[in-house]
Formats: C-alpha cells, structure tokens, sequence
C-alpha cells in the first residue's frame, strides 16, 4: 500500500485504489481538520451555514467538507468579526473541513460589476452601495481569516459560453492572479491554496494553463470555469483533458457538478472532489433526490402517498416521514424544507460512499452500468455525452 | 391522577395513564409542545430531540389539519404516525394561539375555524368526524369561544354557554358511535365571556358531563380586564372537580402563567416561545429563585439588557424590534450583539448556548438564514420548558413567592 504523498505542509493525499479500467480513484485526503474520503461531495455552506440544517446535523449524515462563500461571508460578517471568532470554523462551531472559494464566481454571477482590470475586480456592495475592489491580495487576506483548510485563489472568472480573445486573457491572467495569491497566503502551513485551471474550452487554452500552473507548488488543483451552461459535450472533454495532465499524486476538485450523472461520470474521467448547491437548493424548493431522478414532494400527486421518499434511504427524514406528510408540511413548515435537505445531502453522500466502495472493491464498471440503468429507465434514454464520456475510459454500458 | 392542592389555589401534580399505550405521565402545571401543521415550528425530530425537557403531551390545532381530513381518512393509522410522532399524546385544540381568528363566524350549528385554505364551517357531525381520522388522545370538543373581540353582550355570552353545551352533548353521543375515538378524552370547554353567572353556569353544566379535561376559553386577548379575567378564572375552577386537568389557551408570559397557576389552572401551551422565535428574540428572563450569592448571573443575562430597555436607536439598524416584543426577551438583531461571542444566556444548556454565540445568531438574522430560527426555537422551548420545571420545583419547595417575586420584577 502506497504512503501518503505529502503534496503540501498542511495536506496528504493517499491513492487507496484506482478503477483499472477508469481513471476513477478512491483517495484519503488529510487535511487540518482531519481526514476527508474522495470522491467526495461537499454541500455549500454559503453565509457560515448549511441553509436550515445544524452542525451538529451535518456531521452526523457523515459531511466532514464543506464550502463557505467568501463574497458573502466578506461583506457580512466580514473578515475582522470572523477572525475574532476563531475563524470561520469558531464562528460557526464546524470542526470539520472547510473550503472557501475565492468571491470570483459571484463577482460573475450575483454582482453589478463594475469592472475587471489587472490589478482585480471592481463591484458595488449590494448592501450599501460601495465600491469595492477584490485582489488576489484581498481574497486571500480575507481567506486567510476565514482560516478555511482549503483556499480557492482568485481566478478570472468568464462564462463558459464565451468564445474570442477575452477567454485566453482571463486564463492567463487567472495565472498571473495564481502567483499573486501565492504569495499573499501568510499561513501556507495551515491552510491550502488550489490553483483553478481556466481557458474555457479550448484544449489549447486549457493545455497552456495546465502547463503553467503545474509548475507553480499548489498542494491542488481544480477545474473551473465550467458549469456554467456550456454543452455537455464540450464540458466532459475539458475535465478529462485536464485529469489527463493533472498529478496524480494531488486533488482534482471539479468545481460546480453536482447532478448525480455528473458526479458518476467525473468520478471516472479521474476527479476527486465536488460542490454544488443544487441539492440543497432544490431541497428548499420541494424537491427530493432519489437514485431514479428526483420527486417533487410540493406536487398533488405525493399528497396520498404514504411511502418514505425512498424505502431503501436510511437517512432521518427517510426514517420517520412519508412523502404524504412532507407534502402536506411544505405548504407552511420551514421544518419541511429542513427534512428535505437533510435526505438530499444524505443521497449525495450515500452516492459519493457507494462510488467510493465500488472503486475500492475493484466493481466500478457494474456500478455505473447499474448506476444509469437505475437512473434512466431504457438505454434509448441514457445521455449521449454520458456515454461517449464513460467510453472514453473504458466504461461500456450495455 | 394524583393532583394535590397546595395553598393559594395552586396544584401539584401528575396526570397518569396517557397516550395510546397508558404508560405516559404529564407533571402539573406544566405546557403542551406547541405544533403547526403536526411539526413543532423549524424543527425536525433530530433538532427536536436535542431540546431538555420536552412535554409529553403534544398540541395539535384542527386549523392547521383541516385540510388533511381526506388525506387522514385514506391513511387510517392516525394522526400520530403521520407526522412521525407515534408515541407521544396528542391534543386536539380547535384553533392556534398563534393566529386570532376574525369574529363573527359562529352560529348555532356550525364553528368557524381557518385552515391554510380559508374558512371552514364545522357541524358537530363533521367536527367529529376529522377527530376519527386524526384519532388525538384528547381532543378539545367544539365550541364557541366567539367573545373576545371586544364589548361581549350578555346575551352573546350566554349563546356561546349554550352553543358549547349543546356541541358537547352533540359530540358526546357521536363519540359513543365511534371505535376510533374510544380511547380519546373530550375536554370540555368553559365559555361565558365575562359575566359571572354564565361562566359559572357554563362550568357547573360542563362538568357534569363525562368529560376527561376541561379548558377555560375566552380568557385570550385584551377584551377583558385583567383583573375581571383573574377573578373569573378562580371562581370558574372553584367549580370543576380536582382530579381533573384544566387547560387554558392563549397565554403565554411568564407572568400571566403564573397568575393563572394561582387560580386553579393546571396546563398551558408553548406558543409564547415560537413568538418569541418570529421576531427574532431569544427568552433570556431569569426563574431561577435560588441564585448563587454572587447574583451575577442575573446581571450578565442583562435584566437591563431584555425588553423595553436599552434597544439603541441606530439609524443603521435595518429593521427594528417587533412591537409585541416582551421584557423577557433579548432581541438578537441589535447592533451590540453582532461582536458578543457568549451563549443567548449565561448557563443555559440548550444546544443553542453550548455551541453557539449571540455573535452568530445575529449573523443569522443579519443575513436572513433559516438556521437563525432553528437556533432560535431550540433556545426558546427549552427555557420555556425549564421555566415550567422551575415552576413545579417551586411548589414542590414551597418557594412559589420567591418566583413569583423574581418573575414580576422582570415583567416591568
């Protein structure tokens, strides 16, 4: 058995098996807060709290990684607060893993922008209106007070459906940024720093990028600029371009996938770690995660039913409630929204747990052959990128 | 039942042989754990089962089970399985505390109560047949408690006597055709608004039929004075026999508990907290009437920090504080607590104070997070609940004054 390749102070990472097939990999991952089973999905924390659920909670459906959103968590509490909290782990008495991302992606997605120079971000704060400018610098400072085991750097973030010259100068600047960050991390030994791959998705972009940022020494990598509504198609050949180059010895942490098919398939086109809010998210809105889709419990059609969400689910919600009662508690019950996100991080988990297992014991292909059967009911309606993404790895689904 | 009467009209006591098995006890005086829709506010079972001292007996409100007849009639087991609550007791109250309801919907055949879905007219006929869908171990019977919206007539509160009574011996006799029901308890329900004689008619006739409980109703709101209020409750429980419980609805401070406490009344409900929860509040007022010497515990609760007191104006302060809000509460929201990093209050146990500060709840409420109320609700019941324990404590010690004394220093 292979010992722990030491990839930074503050992180190892142990290869436990790999798929002979696949280029899927069962990793242990140690990192300050303790150890971390890969592939791994991590549920997204966004202000300082798993929306609904307590610590306590999510400790006990087996999470020991989760995300905090550095945008949110910057502006409210902000860094000075959470510093003399302990940190973000004190202030929100988590004593397991956490990730921060950078703020980049909201920068992108939730924020007025202003303007994105070298020098960093410019945006209005939706709370009172003033400007602020996120550097690499910045990010970082604030991270660091955050005290996350993991730290994102501060990439360029463009859309994935953008195409021209504007693509390549935000991966190359996103590596300019990666050195920046670099050096603006004042406590490398406690907490990691994972550079993002960009570039789009144009293989030689994305090559270009690979090549630079594994020369720089990150203890990671992720992959991102993805999950952003590009085609499928375009989206798969990036990630397994990527892990074809990555190091085997480090992370891969595919940023932004958290469908079920998704997870599946990265898992064999080599990466190791995810986040996504859309379970979560689509737990507040009503609906449940099983291992055939998913059920919109707010529907009529659940009013009479009294069947667990899913019988073979060992997860609270599943333990003491119908689909019948969950129905009739959403029309007014936050308690409602609460169960639902309970038994959707627990799907994810138990999914993540069940690859993992697989993996270990040398039966990933029938997994995933089992996995889409389960999950698309006749091979008509298995997606075409699915299968010509499993196939690139050897994984054929009859 | 083994209620013992101690001086000044209060009890002592254990209610025995409850729930579907016969095994469950509820200690008197004491509080119901308040439901909506059969889940307590935010909680789930897990969140729920970290809270100390939780009732034994469960509140249910027909308003917010109304809409679910269909769905309980096809589902047959009960309401107690359904919302994943089998082995608790159950009681079925009309309407939630929590929610008034518009005046003037009555009649003589029918009670208005509001579900989800808007105004449902109730018979006794279909009264009683949701209570054998929901199958509740005690079930408040229908009446009419139509008198609290301001001025009551005489006559009004004479109709809502005979209503009640009428409703009674209505659902009495629908109860003895049903199987699902045999286990259940009706408590009767004592109306009569404000006039004396009414009340105590309607206590006197009530209490000859076989009912297992009974509530005084109508002793909710601000229609009555207070002292009008105390004087009827007292003459009211003079009339019903000790070895049944008496419920009341509708009040919730600490203070008005213990009033009523003084004068007969045994059970209560635990909306106060929830509240307390909604506008962002956590229960920080002290029940302990044997401080330590130092007393410092009460200082760093801050009596001068709950309430009325102290709330900074700031103009940077982006909501204020809900007007109903009381003296025995912290509202979290204020600007002083966002860098106060001890427990909601100083030696509580709840899972709230042992792993988190005011610090974060405020930062919960700041930015909107679900969890701000789940914190918030696990804090709320618990001291609610162990006020009620001290309660009993205090009876049991012969300390009534003391509390009473710390209690009313703290309602301002």
């Amino acid at each position: 058995m292979a010992s722990p390749s030491v990839s930074g102070p503050a992180l190892s990472l142990r290869v436990v098996a790999e798929c002979g097939l696949s280029k899927a990999r069962a990793c242990e991952l140690w990192l300050p807060h303790g150890p971390v089973l890969s592939p791994v999905f991590m549920p997204v924390g966004t202000q300082g709290t798993m929306k609904g659920i307590t610590a306590r909670q999510l400790e006990g459906l087996g999470c020991r990684i989760c995300l905090g959103n550095t945008y949110h968590l910057g502006m409210r509490p902000g860094p000075e607060l959470i510093k003399q909290a302990n940190g973000l782990h004190g202030f929100m008495n988590w004593q397991q893993n956490l990730l921060t991302d950078s703020g980049g992606f909201q920068m992108v997605s939730l924020v007025e922008l202003s303007e994105v120079t070298e020098e960093g971000v410019r945006f209005r704060s939706p709370y009172d209106g003033e400007e602020i400018l996120l550097t690499p610098e910045k990010s970082i400072e604030i991270q660091n007070a955050l005290g996350s085991d993991i730290m994102m750097q501060l990439d360029d973030v463009v859309s994935s459906t953008l195409t021209g010259p504007r693509v390549e100068e935000a991966m190359y600047r996103s590596i300019r940024w990666l050195d920046r960050c670099i050096a603006a991390n004042s406590r490398p030994d406690k907490q990691n720093l994972f550079a993002i791959i960009q570039g789009g998705l144009d293989p030689a972009l994305r090559t270009k990028c690979l090549e630079e940022m594994m020369q720089r020494d990150v203890p990671g990598f992720a992959i991102g600029g993805l999950s952003g509504g590009e085609a499928k198609d375009h989206f798969w050949r990036v990630v397994t371009l990527s892990t074809d180059r990555l190091p085997r010895e480090k992370p891969r942490y595919l940023m932004g996938v958290g469908y079920a098919t998704d997870l599946v398939v990265c898992v064999a086109l080599g990466c190791d770690m995810f986040d996504c809010v859309f379970p979560t998210r689509t737990a507040r809105f009503g609906s449940a995660l099983v291992p055939w889709g998913s059920l919109p419990v707010k529907n009529k059609q659940f009013a009479k039913d009294f069947r667990p969400i899913d019988e073979n689910c060992d997860c609270p919600t599943c333990h003491r409630y119908s689909r019948a009662f969950l129905h009739a508690l959403f029309r007014s019950e936050t308690a409602a929204m609460h169960l639902l996100t309970v038994h959707n991080i627990a799907y994810q988990l138990n999914l993540m747990r069940s690859i993992r297992e697989s993996i270990v014991e040398q039966r990933f292909l029938q997994f995933v052959r089992d996995f889409m059967r389960t999950m698309y009911s006749g091979q008509e309606r298995y997606p075409l990128w699915a299968v010509e993404a499993l196939a690139s790895v050897n994984i054929t689904l009859e | 039942n083994r209620v013992k009467i101690l001086v000044s009209g209060c009890r002592l006591g254990t209610l025995t042989n409850l729930g579907k098995n016969g095994v469950q006890t509820m200690e008197l005086p004491g509080c119901l754990l308040y439901t909506k829709t059969g889940s307590p506010p935010h909680l789930t079972h897990d969140t729920l089962q970290a809270i100390e001292g939780v009732p034994a007996v469960v509140q249910l409100t027909l308003s917010t089970l109304v809409e679910l007849h269909e769905v309980l009639e096809e589902y047959k087991a009960g309401i107690g399985k359904f919302i994943g609550m089998p082995e608790s007791v159950l009681y079925c109250s009309l309407h939630d505390s929590s929610t008034p309801c518009p005046p003037g919907y009555n009649s003589n055949k029918t009670v208005s109560i509001w579900g989800y879905g808007g105004r449902m007219e109730m018979t006794a006929s279909k009264f009683m047949s949701m209570q054998r869908a929901l199958q509740p171990d005690w079930l408040q019977c229908l009446s009419d408690g139509d008198t609290i919206s301001g001025e009551t007539s005489r006559k009004r509160a004479k109709k809502s006597v005979d209503r009640s009574l009428s409703f009674l011996d209505e659902c009495l006799q629908l109860q003895e055709k049903s199987p699902e029901l045999q286990g259940s308890m009706m408590v009767g329900v004592i109306e009569g608004g404000d006039v004396l004689e009414e009340r105590l008619r309607s206590a006197r006739e009530t209490a000859k039929r076989p009912v297992g409980g009974f509530l005084l109703d109508g002793f909710q709101g601000q229609a009555m004075a207070k002292e009008t209020k105390l004087k009827l409750m007292a003459s009211v429980t003079a009339e019903l026999p000790e070895d049944k419980p008496r419920l009341i609805h509708g009040i919730g401070k600490p203070d008005e508990v213990l009033e009523c406490i003084e004068r007969g009344v045994d059970v209560f409900e635990s909306f106060f907290p929830y509240q307390v929860t909604e506008r962002g509040c956590a229960l920080s007022f002290s029940y302990d009437y044997n401080p330590d010497p130092e007393a410092a515990v009460l200082e760093q609760n801050g009596i001068q920090d709950a309430g009325k007191n102290g709330i900074e104006k700031d103009i940077n302060e982006t909501s204020k504080a809900d007007p109903e809000i009381t003296s025995f509460e912290i509202f979290l929201k204020e600007k002083r607590y966002r860098d106060d990093f001890g427990p909601l209050v100083h030696g509580c146990t709840c899972y709230c104070c042992q792993n988190h500060s005011r610090a974060y709840v405020h930062h919960l409420l700041v930015t909107n997070e679900l969890l701000a109320s789940v914190l918030l609700m696990m804090h709320n019941f618990q001291h609610y609940f162990s006020f009620f324990h001290s309660i009993r404590d205090a009876l049991r010690d012969d300390r009534l004054d003391q509390l009473k004394e710390l209690i009313f220093r703290q309602a301002l």
